[in-house]
């Protein structure tokens, strides 16, 4: 995989590539500041890029602008933003386009790394990696009326695939059957009414579409 | 290009004649209601003696302060003349005897109100004055073309046959003199497109001389703004220090004490590792779980001192994350552009933070509107609710706290916080709802692009 790094912090910066390289990604630019960040994303193409919030010279949400500037010029360039803090205003621009490819995830999550490296392939392989505290967010705030029918459960199972998991993935994580797995989904989308579908990352863009209401 | 500028001025001054000798016959017939409102005033407070006035008293004088708060607003958009109000503030009106009573007589008490009545019955004098010398040195030179040319009619059907100081007829006989009553009467023309925004100005600057505050009253407002500052100061002062306090006991309690935790943990791993490399592994992980709850600390210590969207984004978009994190449907809209400065961008962003909790915890509503904006160099933020209303700001005037909504003091720390920047806040909330916050502070906008993609 090749990858793009922004991040502003040099130690950090470091980290994230030994650790990626120890994964077996190339890293092709590590930069820290956002106009190159923007540049390095046009320029290489890269399979991900991995952007934090907030970058030289404003010190604002500028890896954010960069990376929806990129995303704009090149739709559904795979962009995992890394940030110390997850907004879920950030989450929703991050998603606006529809087009997938997306991760947001809190910087301590790297501290797993066999999860935070799963987060990276399926965001370069065009699914999503919402952080876990982003959708307990959404999944509070929706105590409404199609939510409260849930199982808790079903809740459970949710907040999973929200995050971007495939069946697989939640099977693994609630120690159940895949089989399992499939009709809790099946019977969370006929509770909230939502389209079914078998392709996964559809399925995560519908389920944060509707968390987001 | 001389030929231009002097047409493009020619016809600028025409506007301007013709916009300030329309106020003049506007002002004309208002000053003749004004003298109808003095009549009704005098009129009550006549009939008081026998009990009538108290019937009568309060809605004349309610039609009064309209009338001077119409002229304040008129002497502004008109002469450019900005009048502050000066009315000392009054009670809540109620419903029964005794609060109304106490209302009528802080409205009696206040001297302005006397100045209001004064200024109703000179205005009619002194305000017609103007505003007609506006509109009637046209229609008199107006008059000169007339008598100058129809001079045989007019002065058979019993006209005066004196245009100013000339003598256009003379027992029966035209003289030559009447020509001359034409260039006269254009020299009245010339002189009232020249005087006519002059006299509105000036009608502006005498509407001023009784309805603006007087120096006195000025005097004490400075005197009441000066002690209110300082004790927002001394608030902010004290809020300052406690939330330094507040932070440094976090980071020792919390992050601090986390971290020397872990450095013990690896510590202990280092001991361990060759002997029962099982063990260690256990103590790594428990400092890399302590790590992430350092950080999840730090993270909440550090959204309580300044959240990153406000950091990030500004004032707006920082109300739009709070409102997406609030357990009620919340409907933001925002028109401030640019930036505000840190300080005000903070002080508003924890007070409406502030406003939604109040809201969440007291009001039982159903949702709740926010709108921002910014004009004439103020903030104003209403927050609205459609809740169960009663809402009181503790500690203000005596207000004893609402009994629907216990706990006010919310609202009172709100005031506290705003009022370091001279900010105001305006409760409105009947029982039975809806309540509204108004928040004012005064500030400037730095218009610097933020684009929100």
């Amino acid at each position: 995989m090749r990858v793009v790094l922004g991040e502003d912090l040099y130690l950090l910066r470091e980290g994230l590539a030994r650790l990626l390289e120890a994964h077996g990604c190339e890293i092709v630019a590590a930069v820290g500041d956002g106009p190159s960040l923007l540049a390095a994303m046009l320029e290489h193409r890269p399979d991900v890029a991995l952007v934090d919030v907030r970058l030289p010279p404003t010190f604002t949400d500028e890896g954010l602008k960069a990376a929806l500037a990129a995303r704009e010029r090149i739709p559904g360039l795979p962009v995992l933003v890394l940030s110390q803090y997850v907004e879920r205003l950030y989450a929703r621009e991050l998603l606006a386009d529809g087009a997938g490819a997306v991760g947001y995830l809190l910087k301590d999550r790297v501290f797993d790394a066999a999860q935070f490296v799963d987060a990276v392939r399926r965001v370069a392989g065009g699914g999503t990696a919402m952080d876990p505290e982003v959708i307990a967010k959404l999944l509070a705030r929706g105590a409404s009326e199609p939510l409260g029918m849930l199982t808790p459960r079903e809740r459970e199972v949710l907040g999973l695939m929200a995050e971007g998991r495939s069946n697989a993935a939640i099977a693994a994580k609630l120690v159940v059957t895949e089989r399992a797995v499939a009709k809790h989904t099946s019977n969370i989308f006929s509770k909230l009414d939502l389209p079914p579908s078998d392709d996964d990352n559809r399925r995560v863009l519908a389920v944060l579409a509707y968390l987001d209401r | 290009m001389a030929g231009k500028f002097g047409q493009r001025r020619g016809r600028s001054l025409l506007r301007s004649w013709f916009t300030a000798t329309g106020h003049g016959w506007a002002l004309l017939g208002v000053s003749v209601w004004h003298a109808v409102v003095f009549t009704f005033v005098i009129g009550s407070i006549s009939v008081s003696s026998i009990g009538a006035g108290l019937v009568l008293l309060p809605p004349s004088l309610v039609l009064l302060r309209k009338a001077a708060n119409a002229a304040r607003q008129r002497a502004s958009k008109w002469s450019g003349v900005e009048i502050a109000v000066p009315y000392q503030p009054l009670p809540e009106p109620g419903v029964n005897f005794a609060s109304k009573t106490a209302r009528l007589w802080a409205q009696m008490s206040d001297p302005q109100t006397w100045r209001d009545l004064a200024w109703a019955i000179l205005d009619p004098l002194v305000g017609a004055f103007l505003a007609s010398l506006a509109a009637g040195l046209f229609l008199y030179g107006v008059y000169g073309y007339v008598i100058g040319i129809f001079w045989d009619p007019l002065t058979h059907a019993g006209m005066n046959d004196w245009y100013t100081f000339i003598h256009v007829g003379q027992a029966g006989h035209l003289t030559f003199l009447r020509w001359c009553a034409i260039p006269v009467g254009t020299a009245f023309i010339a002189g009232s497109v020249w005087a006519a925004p002059a006299l509105i100005r000036t009608h502006g600057r005498w509407t001023a001389v009784l309805l603006g505050p007087t120096t006195q009253a000025r005097q004490e407002a400075l005197t009441h703004r000066v002690a209110r500052l300082t004790a927002t100061r001394a608030d902010a002062v004290d809020t300052q220090a406690a939330e330094l306090r507040r932070i440094e006991r976090d980071l020792h309690d919390g992050a601090q004490a986390r971290l020397v935790a872990m450095g013990m943990n690896l510590g202990a791993a280092e001991a361990l590792l060759d002997k029962h490399p099982e063990a260690a592994r256990a103590l790594l992980v428990e400092a890399r779980e302590a790590s992430a709850k350092a950080l999840t600390e730090l993270r909440e210590l550090v959204r309580g001192i300044h959240p990153p969207v406000l950091a990030d984004r500004g004032l707006g978009d920082a109300v739009r994350a709070l409102a997406l994190d609030s357990a009620l449907p919340v409907e933001v809209t925002v028109d401030v552009p640019g930036r505000l400065e840190p300080a005000v961008e903070s002080a508003a962003y924890f007070a409406i933070s502030e406003l939604l909790t109040n809201v969440s915890k007291h009001a039982h509503a159903r949702s709740v509107r926010i709108d921002l904006w910014h004009r004439d160099q103020r903030l104003r933020v209403t927050c609205t609710d459609d809740g169960r209303g009663g809402a009181a700001v503790a500690g203000v005037d005596g207000t004893p706290v609402g009994a629907e909504r216990a706990g006010g003091t919310g609202l009172a720390g709100i005031e506290r916080r705003i009022g370091t920047f001279d900010g105001v806040m305006a409760v409105h909330s009947p029982v039975g709802g809806p309540t509204t916050v108004t928040l004012e502070i005064p500030c400037v906008s730095s218009l610097a692009k933020t684009s929100t993609s």
